[in-house]
C-alpha cells in the first residue's frame, strides 16, 4: 500500500500519511478554496491542485515538495474563437481528469476539462494545448452534452502503460473513445452501453459513463460505472457487458476501482437511484466482486448503517495493494486495510470530499 | 485616467495589488495595462475567450457595467473602476 491519501476537497487540498499505525494529516494546501482533483504525479512525486475558485475561475498549481509550497501555471484555455455549441464560447469552467503521460513520455500531462476539451502539455504543465483532433470530431456539436454538469466533460483519461499512444477517455454525456495515436485520432467506443435518455438507447453517442477504469493487470479489461449501470470489457472497450445486480445494490452510483493484481476483482460505491442520489436505505456499503461481475458482496463491516445520507463522487473511491480509501459527499474518509472486508473511519468531519488518490 | 480599484479578495492571490491609474480606449486595454503591472491578474477578472468571470463584477463610478461579454462599456477620463465580486458561493 502507498502510505499517502491525496484529497481533493470542496475546501481545500488534504494529504494523509501513514506512518504504519496511524493516518495523520501532513499537509493542507488551499483552504477554503475547491480542490476539485488533486493529483500526485507517480513518475516524479509532483503533486498538483486543479481549483475551482468560484469567483476567479479555474487554476491550476503543482507543488515539488509535498505541498510546502506551490507554483501557479496558466490553467488550460480555449483558444479565441472557440464555441461549445454555435453562439456559445468556450472557456474553461471546471478540470475534471488529470493523467500522466506515461514513462516514455516523461513530460507529458494529460487534462479533461468541462466543457469537453482534453488538453496535454509536453513540457511538464509549463502549458497546455487543446487537443483538436477531439475538439473538432464530428459529433461534439450535436451529440454530447451535459450530464452532472451543465456543459460536457471528460472526467476518465486511461493511458495504456503498454503503449503510450493508446488512451481512453470518458466523457459525460458523449460515452468512451480511443485513440491508437496518441490522440491525432479517435474512435467511439460505445456498443453495448444504454442511453436510456435518448430516443435510441443505443445510439452512437451521448452515453454517459461516470467513471471509466483500466485493470492495472490487464489493461485489455475496463471497467465503468455508468449513469444506467455497471459495465465491463474484456477487449478494450470494443462491447461492453452490463455486470449490475439485478436485485441489490451494485447498479446506479458514481465511483469503482478494480485491484492492482486482479482484473476481476472491483469496488462499487452504490448509491440510490439517479432520483434520489442518497445512501441506500440510509446505510452505506461498499460491494466487491471476485469473479468480474458475476456476483457481488455487500461490504459494510465499519461502516455507518444508519441515518447515513453520504454518496461517493466519481474520482473518490482508490485503491492500492490490499487497501481501498472513500470519501463522501458529506466528508467522512473511510479507509480499509483488507480489501473492503472491514472499514475504519479515519475522519468525520471534512469538507465535501471530490477526489481520493494513494500516492508515494 | 481612470484609477483601477480591486476587491480585498484578490490580495490572497496578488499580494501587492493596491490603486491602481490605467488607461486605454476601452475596458479589455485597461486589463491589459493592468497585466503588466500584476502578471495573472487578467486571468482572475476575465475568461480566456475576455467575457467577465460570472461571479465578478465591475462598476464605472458605482454602476455595474452591462456588457459583460465584450466589456464595450464607455468611461469618462477621470473616473474609479472597480472590480468587485459577487455574493456567491457557500
Amino acid at each position: 500500500m502507498q502510505p499517502t491519501i491525496l484529497l481533493g476537497t470542496r475546501k481545500g487540498l488534504i494529504a494523509y500519511h501513514s506512518n504504519g499505525r496511524r493516518w495523520e494529516v501532513e499537509n493542507l494546501s488551499f483552504e477554503g478554496q475547491p480542490v476539485s482533483i488533486a493529483y500526485a504525479d507517480p513518475r516524479n512525486g509532483t503533486w498538483w491542485a486543479c481549483l475551482d475558485h468560484g469567483h476567479w475561475g479555474v487554476k491550476l498549481h503543482r507543488s515539488a515538495d509535498r505541498g510546502a509550497s506551490w507554483e501557479e501555471l496558466p490553467a488550460p484555455a480555449y483558444p479565441e474563437g472557440e464555441e461549445v455549441k454555435d453562439g456559445i464560447p468556450a472557456a474553461t469552467r471546471y478540470i475534471w481528469s488529470m493523467a500522466h503521460g506515461g514513462t516514455r513520455y516523461g513530460s507529458k500531462i494529460w487534462l479533461g476539462t468541462d466543457p469537453g476539451g482534453l488538453f496535454m502539455s509536453e513540457d511538464g504543465g509549463n502549458n497546455f494545448r487543446l487537443v483538436e483532433s477531439l475538439w473538432q470530431h464530428p459529433t461534439r456539436k450535436t451529440g454530447w452534452f451535459g450530464g452532472g454538469r451543465d456543459q460536457p466533460g471528460i472526467h476518465s483519461i486511461l493511458v495504456d502503460p503498454r503503449n503510450e499512444d493508446h488512451i481512453y477517455i470518458g466523457i459525460s454525456c458523449a460515452g468512451v473513445f480511443e485513440t491508437l495515436d496518441g490522440g491525432s485520432s479517435w474512435a467511439i467506443r460505445n456498443k453495448g452501453m444504454r442511453a436510456e435518455w435518448l430516443p435510441n438507447p443505443d445510439a452512437e453517442v451521448g452515453h454517459d459513463p461516470h467513471i471509466l477504469v483500466a485493470a492495472p493487470a490487464d489493461p485489455d479489461i475496463l471497467w465503468q460505472q455508468n449513469h444506467v449501470g455497471i459495465f465491463r470489457s474484456t477487449n478494450g472497450a470494443q462491447t461492453w457487458e452490463e455486470v449490475s445486480q439485478t436485485e441489490g445494490p451494485a447498479r446506479f452510483g458514481f465511483a469503482i476501482a478494480v485491484a492492482e493484481d486482479d482484473p476481476h476483482q472491483a469496488w462499487v460505491a452504490p448509491a440510490d437511484s439517479d432520483m434520489v442520489r442518497t445512501a441506500i436505505k440510509g446505510a452505506l456499503c461498499i460491494c466487491r466482486t471476485d469473479d468480474g461481475g458475476k456476483h457481488w458482496k455487500e461490504c459494510r463491516k465499519g461502516l455507518p448503517q444508519e441515518n447515513c445520507f453520504d454518496i461517493v463522487y466519481r474520482h473518490a473511491l482508490a485503491t492500492s495493494g490490499d487497501a481501498l480509501a472513500f470519501g463522501t459527499t458529506t466528508g467522512n474518509l473511510f479507509f480499509s486495510p483488507d480489501r473492503g472486508d472491514s472499514w475504519q473511519t479515519l475522519n468525520n468531519y471534512l469538507p465535501m470530499i471530490y477526489s481520493v488518490q494513494f500516492a508515494g | 485616467m481612470p484609477t483601477i480599484k480591486f476587491t480585498y479578495a484578490l490580495k490572497r492571490f496578488f499580494p501587492g495589488l493596491q490603486d491602481t491609474s490605467a488607461g486605454g480606449a476601452n475596458l479589455t486595454d485597461v486589463f491589459g495595462e493592468m497585466e503588466t503591472h500584476y502578471p495573472g491578474v487578467r486571468s482572475y477578472i476575465l475568461d480566456e475567450q475576455g467575457s467577465l468571470r460570472k461571479h465578478v463584477n465591475i462598476f464605472i463610478d458605482g454602476v455595474m457595467i452591462k456588457d459583460r461579454t465584450t466589456l464595450s462599456d464607455p468611461f469618462p477620463e477621470h473616473c474609479e473602476i472597480y472590480i468587485m465580486q459577487a455574493l456567491s458561493g457557500g
